[in-house]
């Protein structure tokens, strides 16, 4: 275990340290100690290795992972795993506004609740939130999966492409072109994995599914507004 | 009536200038087909621009250089401020970010070919990093857009300088749509997102809001990329002395300036025609706001939107740029709009020179397209000679320009060395009336 107090070494030594990891390294677990909210911490990883930080980080956190498992043990700010291509991001707490956005690949787990805009256009990235999430979530979502095991806040999947959304609670309202579809085998089958993945204990029956109605795929001036 | 009875000279028929044949048109387009038009390119309306402003030349207080024999240098350097790695260009005019999928992949490598052998730089697009651009590109500026499409950090790290797009002139505060005929296979694998529909290119970031957050981006960006690359923002000609400021306290390296002559793949007419600035408008606001902020020439600013001759690269400069970048005219000189393609042109019910329907994926020159018969028309090695020659003679006329001002370098045109044909010119770019010494507006005058 390789320890690294961002405080006293510096946001911009802690990103090169973690840079120069190569596939074959044998320091593989790290452990960030006094994170303090700072940002763009651990971001840019292109590693198989495992990061662990012990407290709440700022915006980006994790932001274009690839291959590293990183773990926040406290809650994160603003775009958290954005554009994640692979590898896990885990939080312990909370995350703020854009969490997963644009993300390709890897799994996003929030253990807490997520706030507006969780997985904003995002493109591949699987992402499961134990608590809530917040208004206009998964807009414009185009591949991927998203589970909710709370409640979505408004407009949930608004302009929705092809990313699948499975919300075990209520949501406030959907977004223009987001309706409920049938959960069939293969959808349980799929939820089933990705809870188990997210450590979730709740059953996939309890979960509806939400997708695309497809009205918005080409262009119609009925549907400007 | 009664004029014509007594044969006496009628009143002839007056067009409306308000109400005029293109207006009325419009209108019946429009009640017919209940959408509006869009269309690729840039403002097609006459705006004051370059051709506005003239050089004053040498006399006996300016000395000239000799024409062809005395150094005058045209290289310049961008991303001075922070990068580790500076772009360094061996000429002054770039090449403006346009994507593939608007493009086909020959048109990105042809510009790619071009711009290398003109020693410059090439810039990508909405939809990501084609191999084809990358492998004949020196020197590639990858463009951060709110879509994302095809963003990936291992692209970030193998270009050169990364543009932040928060708008462009054509549509500042617009999105943009990618029709649904030129989604190939390939396109439609690079953005996520199924063959065939519509896509849809936000109009905003989906990650951060207002200039606080675009500093923490920036700070992302770097921290990935090691804090080598250049980050330029670029904005559309909206509220340049504010958006300049703001660019530059957010951390730019290089700010892209774009007006509304500039071009789009695709965006409603109504948007590319009423929206925003010309260039002329935008350049001495910038400049005005780096030299408050005591960084005129500390952040580079490229500006872009009509750039067409050498002439009007050296007036940008003169204004205050660093950099030009072209977009339309890099087209032109790889063969859109040709004449040679008329009678195809007439079959799609327009002329070459007018031909702006770059979204419908039927360009008769092969290069806004994704057909794969008509790619085969367009060569992009001979694309990449042609140009190659055209960035060439820019920089030999603005050579010549500058040398008749008695400059050892594109660098070292001023405002001082121009003056402007009409009042809207002079106001705008803050250039005396030909004749004067005044311009609407200068300081300590009244008007």
């Amino acid at each position: 275990m390789q320890t690294f107090d961002l405080e006293a070494q510096g946001l911009r030594a802690l990103n090169s340290t973690l840079h120069a990891q190569a596939d074959n390294s044998n320091q593989t677990h790290w452990e960030i100690v006094n994170p303090k909210g700072s940002h763009a911490i651990a971001v840019g990883l292109d590693a198989p290795i495992e990061v662990n930080i012990k407290g709440s980080t700022g915006y980006y956190c994790a932001g274009m992972n690839k291959q590293a498992t990183v773990h926040v043990h406290g809650s994160v700010g603003p775009g958290t795993a954005e554009n994640m291509m692979s590898g896990m991001v885990v939080v312990e707490g909370d995350a703020s506004q854009y969490a997963g956005a644009t993300g390709h690949g890897g799994t996003l787990v929030i253990k807490g609740n997520a706030s507006s805009r969780c997985g904003i256009s995002m493109k591949g990235i699987d992402i499961i939130v134990h608590g809530n999430i917040g208004h206009m979530s998964a807009f414009m979502a185009q591949s991927g999966n998203m589970v909710v095991c709370g409640d979505a806040g408004e407009a949930l999947g608004d302009s929705l492409y092809e990313a699948r959304l499975f919300v075990r609670g209520s949501v406030k309202s959907l977004g223009a072109d987001c309706i409920e579809k049938e959960m069939r085998p293969e959808h349980i089958t799929i939820l089933e994995e990705l809870l188990e993945r997210g450590g979730c204990d709740a059953k996939a029956s309890e979960f509806k599914r939400y997708g695309s109605a497809r009205k918005l795929y080409n262009f119609n001036i009925d549907n400007a507004y | 009536m009664k004029d014509e009875q007594n044969g006496a000279p009628r009143t002839l028929p007056i067009q409306s200038a308000t109400f005029s044949n293109p207006v009325n048109a419009e209108i019946r387009r429009a009640s017919a087909t209940g959408i509006y038009d869009i269309r690729g390119g840039g403002a097609k309306r006459k705006l004051p621009h370059f051709d506005d402003l003239l050089f004053l030349g040498a006399s006996i207080s300016r000395y000239p250089l000799e024409g062809y024999r005395e150094r005058c240098d045209t290289n310049v350097t961008l991303g001075t401020r922070f990068a580790k790695n500076p772009i360094q260009l061996d000429i002054p005019v770039t090449i403006a970010g346009m994507s593939f999928g608007a493009l086909s992949g020959s048109a990105k490598e042809a510009l790619g070919r071009g711009a290398t052998m003109a020693g410059t730089s090439t810039t990508t697009g909405d939809g990501g990093m084609t191999e084809e651009e990358r492998g004949h590109s020196n020197k590639l500026v990858y463009q951060y857009l709110p879509s994302r499409y095809g963003m990936n950090p291992d692209d970030l790290r193998r270009c050169d300088a990364i543009e932040i797009v928060v708008g462009q002139g054509a549509k500042p505060g617009g999105g943009g749509m990618l029709l649904g005929q030129k989604i190939s296979d390939r396109v439609a694998e690079m953005r996520n997102l199924p063959k065939g529909i519509d896509q849809r290119s936000a109009c905003r970031h989906p990650d951060w809001t207002g200039p606080d957050d675009l500093e923490i981006k920036i700070l992302e960006l770097r921290e990935i990329t090691n804090w080598e690359k250049p980050i330029y923002i670029k904005v559309g000609g909206a509220r340049p002395y504010f958006d300049t400021t703001l660019a530059v306290k957010a951390g730019a390296d290089v700010v892209v300036l774009d007006g509304m002559q500039g071009g789009t793949a695709a965006t409603q007419d109504v948007f590319i025609e009423h929206v925003g600035q010309p260039i002329l408008a935008c350049i001495r606001e910038a400049v005005r706001a780096l030299q408050d902020l005591d960084m005129h020439r500390e952040v580079q600013l490229v500006v872009s939107g009509g750039i067409r001759t050498g002439a009007d690269v050296a007036k940008a400069m003169a204004l205050g740029a660093d950099a030009v970048a072209i977009g339309t005219a890099a087209l032109i000189a790889l063969g859109d709009n040709d004449p040679k393609w008329e009678a195809e042109y007439n079959a799609l019910g327009t002329t070459a020179g007018a031909y702006d329907d770059w979204h419908e994926g039927q360009d008769p020159a092969g290069i806004t397209t994704q057909d794969p018969e008509l790619m085969k028309r367009f060569d992009p090695i001979e694309g990449g000679r042609r140009l190659n020659n055209y960035l060439k003679v820019m920089t030999l006329e603005a050579q010549t320009i500058a040398r008749a001002c008695g400059k050892n370098h594109l660098h070292n045109l001023e405002p001082e060395d121009l003056c402007a044909l009409t009042l809207e010119a002079a106001a705008m770019a803050k250039i005396p009336l030909a004749g004067t010494d005044w311009y609407p507006g200068k300081p300590g005058t009244s008007y």
